[in-house]
């Protein structure tokens, strides 16, 4: 179980990006997080994992604090924390295998690692988890040579081969085409659940909210104005959420 | 309204005007400009000598040989017509006017088609074949001469007489002057110099531009307990590996009698060593190892680094060993036997500078992680305690080393001012930053070493490698590799910087990416910021090859062997000719390294 409390994120400049953001999520359970840009979807993914330290407040996960972990704590927690990233992050000019690889990195042998040796096992697993997604025979291409939906799947490769218990989403589909996005989409529930694994997906569009979400959760200039299933966001909750001038699409 | 902002503008631009002109005519004097000498005509007669003599490189030469070039004259003018022959103009020829006269009177030898510079004696041959000398000739840059000369007072004689030159001749095919031999050496030596400083230069550039990259830099950040482990862990483990390397000296020295004890004790420390850390290091860890298991570890470690030292050591007695046997042995491949020779020589200087800089970055690490561990660990009160005492050690230790510095450069003779002092000085200040700042507070450590590190290479690279190769000179003597060690230090601090700043601008997706999977710093870089600046490091490497290839055409200038050694002799000694060639060799060398390295930029990038 994960759970966020009293979240709070000052950046330097003073610009306050999560406001006292308090919420839980289930193992397994799939947690929609919506706003709009800027509301601070980004930075309470990147709290989980400490890729952004907060300021203040706590997230303990499954009993551990991960705000009170030093950096080989946090090493080891976040080897259970697969990431999927809306521009997907590979490693362009490597080869999409090394860009899978990468996700064994919290549990290689730092020494032998650096010299590109992987244990023939974590090979192996790379080759299955991009099986996984059907992009197998592109293994010993280039990262940059793939497309955009392609490349989000590797990026799928990496979080699973970490063998996470959580999966923090953000937008993973925002640079993708609807077709695509919906691929991703499935490829994601089909890991939460087969693998009941947590996964927390920031998301724009509020069909794909509906769609693959188990609850929700809306952020608003750092507040958090909703937490609830999907369906409960009505027009009122919506203008909440989005302002008073957003409208419905989709 | 508009009209007075217009009269200020033009007010402003008058003024800024009349100050450009004061700047350039000030400048005008301190360069001490001075168009009318550019006129004058003696120094105009010199500047066309050298360009003349520039634009006759020394490169390649005949042998010559003697030869006569004759023409028939009477003396005295014969009575009626007389068949004289036409010059053959194939050849160098002479002219004569008149072609007969009195004895003792004087005529023009005009000789055409000679080389030019020729010199040589104007001789009268008379029907006995006596050479009689009437004067001497110099040609002319056309391949002419004119001299006027006096007939010799003899008895007239109606046959034709001779006037013969005599002239030296190119013969047989041209071969290169002993200037264009040593030309080509000296630039083949410049073009290695240049590729060994731009090699070591690089392979030091590149750990450094991590650390003087601030986006890499700006997140390391470590509670104070964890930094004052970290220095004096560094200078513990330095000191502990320099002594291991002592130590491990006279082991190996103890060997090194026999070449077959040498031999199996290479063989051997290397297996142990080998052995070890297979042990040590496992491939996957799910959880973090034991007490035990850890101290058992480390001391496998330390057996491992152990045998490695004395291996590197019995491997440089046994390459010195290797090298100078061969040296004799392989005629032109002789510089392969010096090579293995002076590589082990190498390894003997470099293995206590690698133990030390191992040994302090491993107890360093490990004291560092120890600090971070125990400052989660305690309570804030002890926090408080444990912090002072540490950074007052700490600073004690710093400023006393400073102080024992300070005393071996300027030689106060006063041990106890020098060391005591600063030691207390530093104890204070570490005390009072450790109360300044909380007790599990994080520093940002990272930012300081981008500092320093930034502030290093700016100054090492502010000074010109012209002015480094005096120094290198004192220590290693005048020669090339003088200057290809002052290049190195100049090309690190280059290309550290370059390096660092191509750091700095890559895409932080991947990093964060990475990061974001549990990997280590190191594995971050290796995994996440490597791949993306191979291009650009290929790209600046290949283009500081340039630089120093351009930079060690003139290192000689100050004693740093290359082509540059010789081109300054030539200047000096007024030799243009020769020093043409060394120009020449330059040009020709830097041309083609550009179009090579701009092709290989294109290939990799």
């Amino acid at each position: 179980m994960l759970e966020v409390k009293n979240l709070t994120k000052i950046y330097e400049g003073g610009v306050k990006a999560l406001d006292n953001v308090s919420f839980t999520v289930e193992p397994g359970e799939f947690l929609a997080v919506i706003g709009l840009s800027g509301s601070g979807k980004s930075t309470l993914l990147r709290c989980i994992n400490r890729l952004v330290e907060p300021t203040e407040g706590q997230i303990l996960w499954d009993g551990v604090d991960v705000t009170a972990a030093n950096q080989s704590e946090i090493r080891l927690i976040r080897r259970k924390i697969g990431m999927v990233f809306q521009h997907f992050n590979l490693v362009s000019r490597s080869p999409v295998i090394t860009n899978v690889l990468a996700g064994r990195l919290g549990y290689v042998n730092p020494a032998l690692s650096i010299f590109n040796r992987f244990p023939k096992e974590d090979t192996e697993a790379a080759l299955r988890q991009l099986e996984r997604v059907g992009i197998q025979d592109q293994a010993y291409k280039r990262a940059d040579e793939l497309s955009g939906g392609q490349q989000q799947r590797v990026g799928i490769a990496r979080a699973m081969i970490q063998e996470p218990e959580m999966i923090l989403a953000d937008e993973p589909v925002a640079s993708l085409d609807p077709v695509l996005a919906h691929t991703i989409m499935q490829y994601l529930e089909t890991i939460n659940d087969e693998d009941g694994v947590m996964v927390l997906c920031s998301l724009h569009f509020l069909d794909l909210v509906h769609r693959y979400a188990d609850r929700a959760i809306a952020l608003n200039e750092g507040i958090m104005m909703f937490d609830g299933p999907p369906k409960a966001i009505d027009d009122e909750k919506f203008k909440e959420i989005y302002g008073k001038e957003a409208e419905r699409v989709g | 309204m508009k009209k007075k902002t217009s009269l200020t503008r033009s007010i402003l631009i008058g003024l800024g005007v009349a100050l450009v002109i004061i700047v350039y005519a000030y400048g005008f004097q301190v360069t001490k400009v001075n168009f009318e000498e550019t006129r004058s005509e003696k120094r105009l007669e010199q500047l066309i000598r050298i360009i003349r003599a520039l634009a006759h490189p020394d490169i390649i030469e005949f042998d010559q040989a003697e030869v006569f070039v004759e023409v028939p004259v009477y003396l005295p003018c014969p009575e009626g017509d007389i068949d004289y022959p036409e010059p053959d103009t194939s050849g160098p020829y002479l002219v004569l006017d008149p072609y007969c006269e009195n004895a003792g009177e004087f005529i023009v030898v005009r000789g055409e088609n000679f080389i030019p510079g020729n010199r040589g004696p104007l001789n009268f041959i008379p029907p006995s074949g006596a050479s009689l000398t009437m004067g001497s000739f110099e040609v002319d840059a056309e391949g002419r001469f004119e001299e006027r000369v006096q007939l010799p007072k003899r008895q007239p004689v109606a046959e034709a007489q001779i006037v013969r030159a005599i002239a030296r001749q190119n013969v047989g095919a041209p071969y290169f002057t002993s200037v264009a031999g040593s030309t080509f050496e000296k630039i083949i030596e410049t073009i290695f110099l240049a590729l060994l400083a731009t090699t070591f230069g690089t392979i030091i550039a590149i750990p450094l531009s991590f650390m003087a990259a601030r986006n890499l830099m700006s997140d390391v950040k470590s509670p104070l307990m964890s930094v004052s482990l970290m220095i004096l862990g560094w200078l513990i483990g330095i000191a502990l590996g320099y002594l291991a390397t002592r130590y491990l000296r006279l082991l190996n020295d103890l060997l090194a009698d026999n070449t077959l004890m040498m031999i199996g004790g290479l063989v051997l420390s290397v297996v142990v060593a080998l052995f070890a850390i297979r042990w040590a290091v496992s491939t996957e860890e799910e959880e973090g190892p034991g007490l035990g298991l850890r101290a058992a570890r480390i001391l496998a470690m330390v057996i491992a680094a152990l045998g490695f030292i004395l291996a590197t050591y019995l491997l440089a007695d046994l390459l010195y060993l290797l090298g100078d046997y061969l040296a004799g042995k392989l005629g032109p491949f002789d510089f392969i036997g010096y090579f293995i020779e002076q590589t082990g020589a190498a390894l003997n200087i470099v293995t206590p500078l690698l133990a030390a800089l191992a040994g302090g970055a491993v107890v360093g690490g490990m004291l560092s992680q120890f600090g971070l561990v125990l400052s989660g660990r305690l309570s804030s009160s002890a926090a408080k305690v444990v912090n002072f005492l540490l950074a007052a050690i700490t600073g004690a230790t710093l400023l006393a080393i400073f102080g024992a510095m300070v005393e071996w450069l300027y030689q106060f003779g006063n041990p106890v001012e020098t060391f005591l002092i600063p030691a207390a000085v530093g104890f204070v200040l570490g005390g009072l930053l450790s109360l300044r700042v909380g007790p599990k507070d994080l520093l940002p450590i990272g930012s300081v070493i981008y500092t320093i590190m930034r502030t290093l290479l700016n100054a090492i690279r502010a000074i010109e490698p012209l002015i480094y190769v005096i120094i290198f000179v004192v220590w290693v003597g005048i020669g090339p590799f003088a200057g290809a060690l002052a290049l190195a230090l100049h090309t690190i601090a280059a290309l550290a910087k370059l390096y660092s700043e191509q750091v700095e601008s890559i895409s932080s997706g991947p990093l964060e990416a990475v990061t974001a999977t549990g990997a280590t710093r190191i594995q971050t870089i290796v995994y996440a910021v490597v791949p993306q600046i191979v291009p650009p490091y290929i790209s600046f490497t290949m283009y500081r090859w340039d630089i120093n290839v351009r930079m060690s055409t003139i290192i000689g200038f100050a004693g740093g062997g290359g082509i540059g050694f010789l081109l300054q002799q030539n200047i000096r000694l007024l030799d243009y000719r020769a020093a043409a060639v060394q120009m020449l060799a330059i040009a020709i060398v830097v041309a083609s390294m550009d179009y090579i390295s701009s092709a290989l930029r294109k290939r990799f990038v």
